[in-house]
């Protein structure tokens, strides 16, 4: 219980005092799964977008396995990507193990079906007059997706978010991947996971609460700006 | 009104993207260096890795893991050196031709530790065997690290000498899978007994309840550091040089100094330097 305490101040500690160790931990953790969420999202989207709009066979098995693959376990979607770009796998030679984008590389893989499956079922919910008006009114079908796409907004944010949230969080994958070096691929979420093996719980937790705390600043920015574009 | 939103998404998403990248990651002449958790947990690497770096200007990337892990990367040339505490692996590892120049550098020795009443008496015991043994018949828990580590290794081989085989699946005899300090904090919750490396207990000593109740450094309980290149014949990609250049430092005279002179926060020394043995 006293570590509760101690994690508070700790965490405050740390944050106030601009730890240059948390604060390189805290911008990678950011980059990191900043630069996945944005990789996901511009491939997930469009695809998202034309599986939700078009009709084919084995379209629902298509969603089906999305809905399947958000459930991915971190450590195996880890393991996957180590066979993959271990020295002994296909992709050794990019020398993407144990770097930053290797950490990026498993985190797309894991946010991917996530926005795909939030986009699918953004872009079904959307009033089907909308696309009959805009194709009336004689907009190009580029304008035409546009324009479900903006009606799809809020859906797409919630994707976005789900896909941030997911891979902020998941520590399987970065461990693998990344390695968890000191100064270089360690994130909040594998150093969490080495203060506590170290036994340092009270660190582990702030850290914890500076992840929390970027959690909800991201959140609070979005939610700033949805009111703002519902006005 | 509704394009705004997407724009300041993408602005938020794009700082984000530029912040914070290391500039000098890449320009660096970088080494990698897989270890155990006892390495890297007791605080010896933090300490000892800057003044390599300083004299070489090579930057070590350490990846801490458990002994059998860290023989893996190396072995499929993920690393480009590994600093392990397993001889009959490291034996395998170099028989087998995945590394070269093997030295041992330091050692420290296990302890057995547990609850402070002892019910297994293993206190009284008058070598690792009869305490492992007193441990079985009572019925106490045993929290193993079950995780192909070095530590977990001189275990099994203690129990076979003991039992004759390895008593997984007993009630008493818990695998955690899980590095040595999680395990001694285990150990205490369930007031069991474990086996440890003396440099992390004595790290955690301050954290756990369970104390040392058998430190009678034998052969049998020994626990040498072996550092090790990886053979580039086998992986032309590594930094061989880099390699050998780590290798040299850890068994040069001021490495030795520096290992000898590591203490904890008690000012316990948790290293032996012993290059010059080999």
């Amino acid at each position: 219980m006293e570590y509760l305490l101690t994690a508070i101040t700790d965490a405050f500690g740390l944050i106030l005092s601009l730890d240059p160790e948390v604060f390189t931990i805290t911008l990678l953790s950011l980059r990191v799964a900043g630069t996945a969420t944005v990789l996901a999202a511009v491939t997930g989207i469009p695809l998202a977008y034309l599986v939700a709009t078009r009709d084919f066979r084995g379209k629902s098995a298509l969603i089906t396995v999305f809905n399947t693959l958000m459930a991915l376990p971190t450590v195996v979607v880890g393991l996957f990507c180590y066979s993959f770009l271990s020295r002994k796998g296909p992709l050794g030679f990019l020398d993407l193990l144990f770097t930053p984008s290797g950490i990026i590389l498993g985190d797309i893989i894991l946010a991917f079906p996530l926005i795909v499956g939030l986009t699918i079922a953004a872009v079904n919910a959307v009033d089907p007059r909308a696309r009959i008006t805009a194709m009336s009114l004689g907009a190009s079908p580029r304008l035409v997706s546009l324009t479900i796409l903006i009606e799809a907004r809020f859906g797409l944010m919630a994707a976005l978010f789900n896909g941030f949230g997911r891979v902020v969080a998941e520590v399987g994958s970065a461990m693998m991947l990344g390695g968890n070096i000191r100064g270089y691929t360690r994130t909040i979420t594998t150093a969490i996971a080495l203060e506590t093996s170290k036994g340092e719980f009270a660190l582990g937790m702030a850290l914890g609460i500076i992840l929390l705390t970027l959690a909800l600043m991201v959140n609070f920015t979005f939610r700033r700006l949805q009111m703002t574009s519902q006005r | 009104m509704a394009r705004k939103p997407v724009a300041a998404l993408l602005t938020v998403f794009s700082m984000v993207l530029t912040a914070g990248v290391p500039a000098s990651a890449a320009a660096q002449d970088r080494l990698k260096l897989s270890s155990t958790t006892s390495t890297d947990n007791t605080g010896l690497l933090v300490y000892l890795l800057p003044k390599f770096e300083e004299q070489t200007g090579i930057r070590v990337d350490v990846i801490a893991v458990g002994t059998g892990k860290a023989l893996k990367l190396a072995e499929n040339g993920d690393v480009d050196v590994t600093l392990v505490h397993a001889p009959s692996s490291e034996k395998r590892f170099m028989d087998a031709g995945f590394g070269v120049n093997h030295r041992t550098i330091m050692a420290n020795y296990f302890v057995i530790v547990g609850p402070e009443k002892d019910p297994a008496g293993v206190k009284a015991a008058d070598s690792a065997e009869v305490a492992f043994k007193g441990i079985a018949e009572s019925g106490s828990p045993f929290v193993s690290r079950g995780d192909n580590s070095g530590t977990h290794i001189k275990e099994q081989s203690i129990w076979k000498a003991v039992l004759g085989v390895l008593p997984t699946g007993k009630s008493w005899y818990l695998e955690s899978g899980k590095g040595m300090g999680e395990t001694l904090t285990i150990a205490d919750e369930k007031m069991g007994y474990t086996l440890s490396d003396s440099g992390t207990f004595m790290k955690y000593s301050d954290k756990v309840e369970v104390k040392t109740l058998f430190v009678k450094p034998s052969e049998l309980l020994y626990n040498p550091y072996g550092i090790m290149a990886v053979n580039p014949e086998k992986q032309p990609h590594v930094n061989y040089d880099g390699a050998m250049k780590l290798i040299s430092f850890m068994a040069s005279v001021e490495g030795q100094r520096m290992i000898g002179e590591f203490t904890d926060k008690f000012g316990n020394r948790l290293f032996t330097p012993l290059a010059d043995k080999n």
